[in-house]
C-alpha cells in the first residue's frame, strides 16, 4: 500500500551527535537501543518534529527531508502518525473528539480504515464517551494509536508507547499492536530498549548506540547475532523463530510447533492447527550437550552446529554466548565459561540443544474483542 | 424597583456596562494576539512591547488619559486621521470612554492570557501537528480550548477595571452626562454636591453588586472549563 522509507541523519546537540542511515521496509522496523542512544531523535526527524543538521527522509516516492534540496516538509503535511510515549491525548476533548480529530484532518476521498474498524481493532468501544482525564495509561495508548490510525497516515511512529505502562498493561497493549502490524498494512517504526517487545513485535532491527547505527537487518537473524552489543547483553537475548503450530496433544496440554530449527513443545497455545507463531528462546534457557542426552526430563533436544562462540569480554563475567546453526535458523546458548572450556566446544561441532518446555511461556490473552489472535510467544522471563 | 435609581442613576449604570462590554470585546481579539507574540515570539523590540502593553498599569490613569487626549482627541494626530477618514470621534464621546476602558484594562487581559498560555503543554499542540493540523487549526481548536479559563479570567479583570476605571476616563472625555458620565464619575459628582450623599450611596451598592456578580460569573466559568479538562 504505501513504499519503503529511507533515512539519512547527521545532527547534532550539545555534545550528542547522531549519525545513521537506514531503510524500513513494510511491516515493523524497531529502532533499538539504550536510552541515550538516538532512537527518539531518529523519530523525531522522521515525523518532522526535529529539523537535522544535514538528513534526508523519503516515504515512497514522496520527499519528505532533504537539507541539501532545501526540502522540510511540515509535519501536518507528511501524513505520518506519532504514537508519543505520553499518550498526549487532548484534554479538553472526549475519546469521541480524540479520534474524530485525527480523521478530521486526514484527506478525504482516500481510503484508510474506518472509524468502526479502528473502534473494533482496538477495543475502544466502551471508552467513545470518556475523558482522557479518566483512562488508565493503558487505554489512553490505545486512544492515541486509534487516533493516529484515523489521520490515515503512510506510516506509524510509535516512540516507546508502552514504557510508562506496568507489566499488566503492557500485556494488555501488545496484542493490539500486533493486530496493528498484521491487519493495518501500515508501516510502523516502533522505538523500544526493551528486547521481549523488539522479539515479539519487529521484522526488521535496527540496532543504535551512542548516536550511531550499530546493525541492521531482518529482526530473527539479528536477534541471533552474538556481536550486536546492546543485544547481547540483554538478560532477554535470544533467538527468534517463526512456527507454525501441528498438533496438539490435550491429555499433556502440550502444543508441537513446527519451526526451521526442528519441533518444538510448548505449553499448549490456544491457536488452531495451522496457525504461525513466534517464539522466543532465550539465550539462558538453551542447554548443550556433547551426546544426544537420555534419561532427561526436557521435551525439546535439537541437533545443532556450533558456529560463533563469543570472545571473552575485558568484564570476565561467568557466562557467554554461543550461536548455534540448528537447522535452518539460528539459535544462541547462554552458558559458562567454564562449562565451554569443559567441553571443549570448538566452531564446527555438532551438539545437542536442550530447551525445557515450561521454559516457554504463552502470551497472555488480550482483554479485546479479538477472535484468533496472532498471539506471539514468549518464554518466561520472570522465572 | 425601577424607582429605586433615578433616570439619570440608571443611564449611568447602563452606560457604565456598555463601556465596559465593549472595551472587554474590543481589547480581546487585540489581546489574544498581544498575548500570544509575548508568550511564543522571538522577535526585537519583544520587551519594549512588554512594557508599552503594561505601561497603563503603573502609570497615573491620569497622565495615560492625558495621552489618550493628545493622542485620540480632535487635534491630535490619531483623532484627527480617524475623524477626517471614517468620520469617528472619541474624544467626549461613550466610545472615548469604553477606548479609556480598554487601555487600562488591556495589561490585566494580557497578563492572564499570557500565564495560561505559558502553562499549555507544547507537546499537545505538536501531536496536534502530527494529526495534520497546521497552525491556524492547531491555535483555534487545541490551543484556544485550553487557554479559556486564563481568557475568562483575563475578560472579567478587563471587564471591572474598564467598569471602575476614573482617572483615565474623566481626563479623556470629562463626565458629561448621559454621554460619558459612568458609575465612579457619577458618585464622584453626587460627593461634590451639597445632599448628594443618599445618591452616592445608591450607586455605590450598585457597583458592589455589578463588581461581585462578575466575580461569581467568572469563577462558575473558570471552574466549568477546569471540569471539562479534568473529568
Amino acid at each position: 500500500m504505501t513504499g519503503a522509507l529511507s533515512v539519512a541523519v547527521e545532527h547534532a546537540q550539545g555534545d550528542f551527535h547522531l549519525s545513521a542511515s537506514f531503510s524500513a521496509p513494510a511491516g515493523v522496523t524497531a529502532l533499538f537501543g539504550r536510552s541515550g542512544s538516538g532512537k527518539t531523535t531518529l523519530v523525531n526527524v522522521i515525523g518532522g518534529l526535529l529539523r537535522p543538521r544535514s538528513g534526508r527522509v523519503v516515504l515512497g516516492n514522496a520527499t519528505l527531508l532533504d537539507t541539501e534540496r532545501g526540502i522540510f516538509v511540515p509535519p501536518h503535511r507528511r501524513r505520518i502518525g506519532y504514537v508519543f510515549q505520553e499518550a498526549r491525548l487532548f484534554p479538553h476533548l472526549s475519546v469521541r473528539q480524540n479520534l474524530a480529530f485525527g480523521r478530521w484532518f486526514a484527506p478525504r476521498h482516500e481510503g484508510g480504515l474506518a472509524t468502526e474498524a479502528v473502534v473494533a481493532l482496538l477495543g475502544l468501544a466502551p471508552l467513545l464517551g470518556r475523558r482522557p482525564g479518566g483512562l488508565s495509561g493503558g487505554e489512553r495508548q490505545r486512544v492515541a494509536i486509534g487516533r493516529a490510525l484515523l489521520a490515515k497516515p503512510r506510516l506509524l511512529l510509535m516512540d516507546e508507547p508502552l514504557a510508562s505502562l506496568d507489566e499488566t498493561r503492557k500485556a494488555e497493549i501488545l496484542p493490539f499492536i500486533e493486530r496493528l502490524r498484521d491487519e493495518a498494512g501500515i508501516p510502523i517504526v516502533y522505538v523500544s530498549h526493551s528486547v521481549p517487545e523488539v522479539a515479539r513485535l519487529a521484522d526488521t532491527l535496527v540496532v543504535l548506540e551512542g548516536g550511531r547505527l550499530v546493525a541492521a537487518g531482518e529482526a530473527a537473524e539479528m536477534l541471533g547475532r552474538l556481536d550486536v552489543a546492546p543485544l547481547g547483553l540483554s538478560r532477554d537475548a535470544g533467538a527468534v523463530l517463526p512456527g507454525r503450530i501441528v498438533g496438539h496433544d490435550a491429555g499433556y496440554g502440550l502444543t508441537t510447533v513446527a519451526t526451521p530449527a526442528g519441533p518444538l513443545h510448548l505449553p499448549r497455545v490456544a491457536l488452531p492447527e495451522g496457525a504461525t507463531v513466534r517464539i522466543q528462546v532465550l539465550a539462558r534457557d538453551v542447554m548443550l550437550s556433547l551426546r544426544r542426552p537420555e534419561g532427561l526430563s526436557a521435551l525439546n533436544v535439537l541437533e545443532a552446529r556450533v558456529a560463533e562462540i563469543m570472545p571473552d569480554g575485558r568484564e570476565g563475567g561467568a557466562a557467554t554466548d554461543i550461536r548455534l546453526r540448528c537447522g535452518g535458523a539460528a539459535l544462541v546458548a547462554r552458558i559458562t565459561r567454564k562449562s565451554r572450556d569443559g567441553l571443549g566446544l570448538q566452531v564446527g561441532d555438532a551438539v545437542f540443544a536442550v530447551v525445557k518446555t515450561v521454559a516457554f511461556e504463552a502470551a497472555p490473552e488480550s482483554h479485546g474483542p479479538s477472535e484468533g489472535e496472532p498471539a506471539g510467544l514468549r518464554p518466561a522471563w520472570r522465572a | 424597583m425601577l424607582d429605586w435609581l433615578r433616570p439619570e442613576e440608571w443611564t449611568a449604570l447602563r452606560l457604565s456596562l456598555l463601556v465596559a462590554s465593549v472595551a472587554t470585546l474590543a481589547s480581546l481579539p487585540l489581546g489574544l494576539a498581544v498575548a500570544y507574540l509575548l508568550a511564543r515570539g522571538r522577535f526585537w523590540g519583544k520587551s519594549a512591547l512588554d512594557t508599552l502593553v503594561h505601561l497603563p498599569l503603573i502609570l497615573p490613569p491620569v497622565v495615560t488619559g492625558y495621552l489618550l487626549l493628545l493622542g485620540f482627541g480632535r487635534r491630535g494626530p490619531i483623532g484627527a486621521f480617524l475623524h477626517d477618514h471614517f468620520g469617528i470621534v472619541l474624544s467626549f464621546r461613550w466610545t472615548g470612554a469604553a477606548l479609556a476602558g480598554a487601555v487600562m484594562g488591556f495589561p490585566l487581559l494580557v497578563r492572564a492570557i499570557r500565564l495560561s498560555l505559558e502553562a499549555v503543554d507544547g507537546k499537545l499542540e505538536e501531536a496536534a501537528g502530527t494529526l495534520g493540523a497546521n497552525r491556524a487549526w492547531v491555535a483555534l481548536v487545541v490551543t484556544l480550548p485550553l487557554i479559556l479559563p486564563g481568557v475568562i479570567a483575563g475578560s472579567i479583570l478587563c471587564f471591572a477595571k474598564a467598569m471602575g476605571e476614573f482617572g483615565a476616563t474623566i481626563t479623556f472625555v470629562s463626565n458629561i452626562p448621559g454621554e460619558t458620565q459612568t458609575l465612579p464619575t457619577a458618585i464622584y459628582t453626587f460627593t461634590q454636591i451639597p445632599g448628594g450623599e443618599a445618591g452616592a450611596m445608591r450607586l455605590t451598592l450598585v457597583s458592589v453588586a455589578v463588581s461581585m456578580a462578575a466575580l461569581v460569573a467568572s469563577e462558575l466559568m473558570a471552574r466549568a472549563a477546569a471540569r471539562r479538562l479534568a473529568a
